[in-house]
């Protein structure tokens, strides 16, 4: 076991898979060289793995969703990292009409296994461009994977089942996370899987599915409630796309309450899917209206620290909610 | 002056709907609060409703012998005091919040959440017993899974031989079934007379029976010989003391019931998956008058002697032929024993009367030439008796034993045997 953040199990998984598969190459904007990324997560791979395997690109985000296709068609697993997600919309065309069609299009002769790695999420004072959640402008594209860890243990082993998945997998890292969580993890190889939801917390009274620093909310509420003898099962999406259904829909029709948590603006968000799939194959298990607690419907995260909070979901907030929907 | 309506009452603990089969009162009349308003027809039997106001009929709101459902609105009162004194109070403080009206709402009129009218239905719980947990008492799925049922009140509706919501459909089906078809038959000369309410409700029932219960028949010949001869030393005594006539009938009853005792499986019900075993042996008996065929029911008949018996259907028939049969003589019966015989039949098919599992077709008694153990033959009173069981709750194994003992109890009669 080895005590590490999410953002050096994130490192750690990239560099198993790295010395692995000699295949496996990362790109992108400031990522190779002695800098190693923005955040420093590709810190060390270009010296260990050199220029070809590790290097830097120009700030053209098309050309990172196209080089991924380009070398993942040529047989290599590649890697890129747009800086933040709220860049990836130059590369939209790519990602979407290229990567997540190639294996429809050429009736399967063709894949193209890539990892675009995107850090999401508010909660940093990043302002308009550095905090959004752009994950439902790519959800809802059959082909296109979408996956975000919210442990340290799933940050190392999803990152690694993402290098190895043979589809285009789209992996947010929640960079509210990246120092915050800190935990010992196996040091050997291991992967979780890439399309399942976890649950991380049973309890009978209520059920909160959320991903990202809104689950890391949920969890710590959920101890609080508990000693007020109110036990909540606490799911974690993991797959945001194609979403687990089994395991969601169980979930919510074991305690009929269910409390949907995401940092984004509540309309149209993953949620709102989840929300209607419960609606649609759980509706007789439901013992309240299916709750949903998210960002306001206004543009993005603002920069000034009292408005940021105010726009964010807090711990406070998802405490709040789940304590009146246990209660209702 | 306001106006109050007055809805299809509650007939009987079985029944979902009725008819008007008569007004007593026209539109205009000035009305006492109890007064009669209108006959109403279910399942056979006549009521009278009473009215819940005093005032003017204003409107009838529906058809005569047409069915609603009960609690339907069937009439209309202008009464001459206020409704409720409760007016709405223009001073009422606004700032009173919403979501206090809405908990006000709640309590009046509880809703239920999907999960909880789920369990409720599973766990057969009647909400009404369930102190809610949640929200200004809401009932909450924990508060139903957490329920103990064995603390429920005894709620008929649900223990009853008496599956309503399945017969919803059955009855439905069989109510639009005549209307629909009717003109299929019809041809220019032919007479077309609708059928009364309760020549309605016989083929409803006889419908649902035989939609619901799949059938198998049984018939087997019984010697009564010395039943004959008991009644023939009798009858003219019975008559003379009792002051009706002696029928061999009640004989048959008595035979049944007494095998009844010794075989509980044919006195039962299929309920949606569950066979109920009914505790009281109640015996329906058919009573046919020249237009309609009734069943009333002779309730624990179990606590009767042949004597008792016979004054009992004789009370039954003669409610039955002057019309005078309530819902009470009606409901629970839990076996049919149909006399045949006064027709002249010797062998027939019964329809069994839903959701009893069995009825018992008592045929005509006749002399014959039967064949003795010495190789000679004796003239008996011969009788057959034909058995139609629920065929989800009985085998022909059971059913032959029941009739083996019926047969027996028959035989165990003699001239010494006593009536009282």
């Amino acid at each position: 076991m080895a005590m590490m953040t999410y953002l050096e199990a994130i490192r750690k998984g990239i560099e198993e898979e790295m010395t692995r598969d000699e295949k496996v190459v990362i790109f992108g904007e400031d990522v190779g060289g002695v800098k190693g990324g923005v955040f420093g997560v590709t810190k060390g791979l270009a010296e260990k793995f050199g220029d070809e395997r590790c290097f830097n690109t120009p700030l053209t985000e098309g050309q990172i969703g196209g080089l991924a296709v380009g070398l993942g068609t040529m047989g290599y697993r590649a890697i890129g990292e747009f800086q933040f997600a709220d860049y990836i919309l130059p590369a939209v065309n790519q990602l979407i009409s290229e990567a997540s069609r190639m294996r429809y299009r050429t009736k399967g002769d063709w894949t193209a296994p890539i990892v675009y790695r995107a850090p999401y999420g508010g909660g940093v004072r990043g302002g308009l461009y550095h905090s959004q959640s752009t994950e439902k402008v790519l959800f809802g594209q059959p082909g296109l994977r979408i996956v975000t860890p919210s442990s340290v243990y799933d940050a190392k082993g999803l990152i690694k089942a993402a290098i190895r998945c043979d589809d285009p997998v789209l992996f947010y890292e929640h960079k509210r996370l990246y120092r915050l969580l800190k935990e010992d993890v196996p040091e050997e190889d291991y992967v979780v899987p890439i399309d399942k939801a976890n649950v991380v917390r049973k309890g009978d009274d209520i059920t909160v599915i959320g991903y990202g620093m809104v689950l890391n909310h949920a969890l710590k509420a959920a101890d609080a409630l508990s000693e007020e003898g109110i036990e909540a099962e606490v799911v974690d999406v993991r797959s945001l796309y194609p979403l687990d259904k089994e395991t969601l829909i169980k979930a919510a029709k074991k305690t009929g309450k269910v409390l949907l948590v995401t940092e984004d603006n509540k309309e149209g968000s993953i949620m709102s899917e989840i929300a209607a799939i419960i609606a649609e194959e759980a509706l007789f298990y439901l013992d309240a209206p299916i709750k949903r607690l998210a960002g306001p419907d206004s543009p993005s995260m603002p920069y000034a620290l009292s408005l940021e909070r105010e726009f964010l979901v807090t711990e406070d907030k998802v405490l709040a909610a789940m304590k009146e929907l246990a209660e209702f | 002056m306001s106006l109050e309506t007055i809805e299809m009452p509650h007939l009987g603990e079985s029944v979902t709907e009725a008819s008007i089969s008569l007004w007593l009162v026209e539109v205009g009349d000035q009305i006492s609060k109890y007064d009669p308003i209108a006959e109403a027809i279910s399942d056979k039997v006549t009521t009278e409703i009473p009215s819940n106001f005093s005032g003017v009929v204003k409107e009838k709101l529906v058809d005569v012998d047409t069915n609603v459902d009960v609690g339907t609105p069937i009439l209309i009162i202008e009464t001459e005091t206020k409704a409720t004194e409760v007016k709405e109070d223009p001073q009422v403080d606004v700032a009173q919040s919403k979501k206090e009206e809405e908990e006000t709402a709640n309590e009046v009129s509880p809703r239920f959440s999907p999960a909880v009218m789920r369990i409720a239905q599973e766990k057969n719980i009647d909400l009404s017993h369930v102190t809610g947990s949640g929200k200004s008492g809401r009932i909450t799925r924990k508060d139903v899974l957490n329920f103990d049922g064995e603390t429920q009140k005894e709620t008929p509706p649900a223990s009853r031989p008496n599956p309503l919501k399945e017969l919803a459909a059955v009855q439905s089906e069989a109510r639009n079934e005549p209307e629909t078809s009717e003109s299929r038959f019809k041809d220019g000369k032919d007479e077309v007379v609708p059928a009364d309410g309760i020549r309605k409700a016989i083929a409803k029932k006889m419908v649902q029976s035989v939609t619901e219960i799949p059938h198998a028949w049984m018939t087997v010949e019984a010697d009564v010989t010395n039943i004959v001869k008991l009644r023939d030393a009798e009858k003219a005594t019975f008559k003379q003391q009792e002051g009706i006539p002696l029928a061999y009938f009640p004989f048959f009853v008595k035979a049944v019931v007494q095998a009844l005792k010794k075989h509980p499986i044919i006195n039962a019900s299929w309920d949606n998956g569950n066979i109920i075993y009914h505790k009281a042996i109640n015996i329906s008996v058919a009573v046919a008058t020249e237009e309609h065929l009734f069943v009333p029911v002779i309730h624990e008949a179990d606590n009767y002697s042949v004597s008792g018996l016979t004054k009992e259907i004789d009370r039954l028939a003669k409610l039955a032929r002057t019309g005078k049969l309530e819902t009470k003589h009606m409901q629970g019966g839990t076996l049919t024993v149909n006399n045949t015989g006064t027709f002249g039949s010797i062998q027939s098919m019964g329809i069994i009367n839903h959701p009893q599992a069995a009825i018992l077709q008592v045929e005509t008694i006749q002399k014959r030439f039967i064949p003795t153990p010495d190789g000679g033959f004796k003239v008996a009173d011969m009788v057959n008796l034909s058995l139609s069981m629920d065929h989800r709750i009985i085998d022909g194994l059971q059913a032959g034993r029941f009739l083996q003992t019926v047969k027996e109890n028959l035989a165990r009669f003699s001239d010494k045997s006593v009536l009282y």
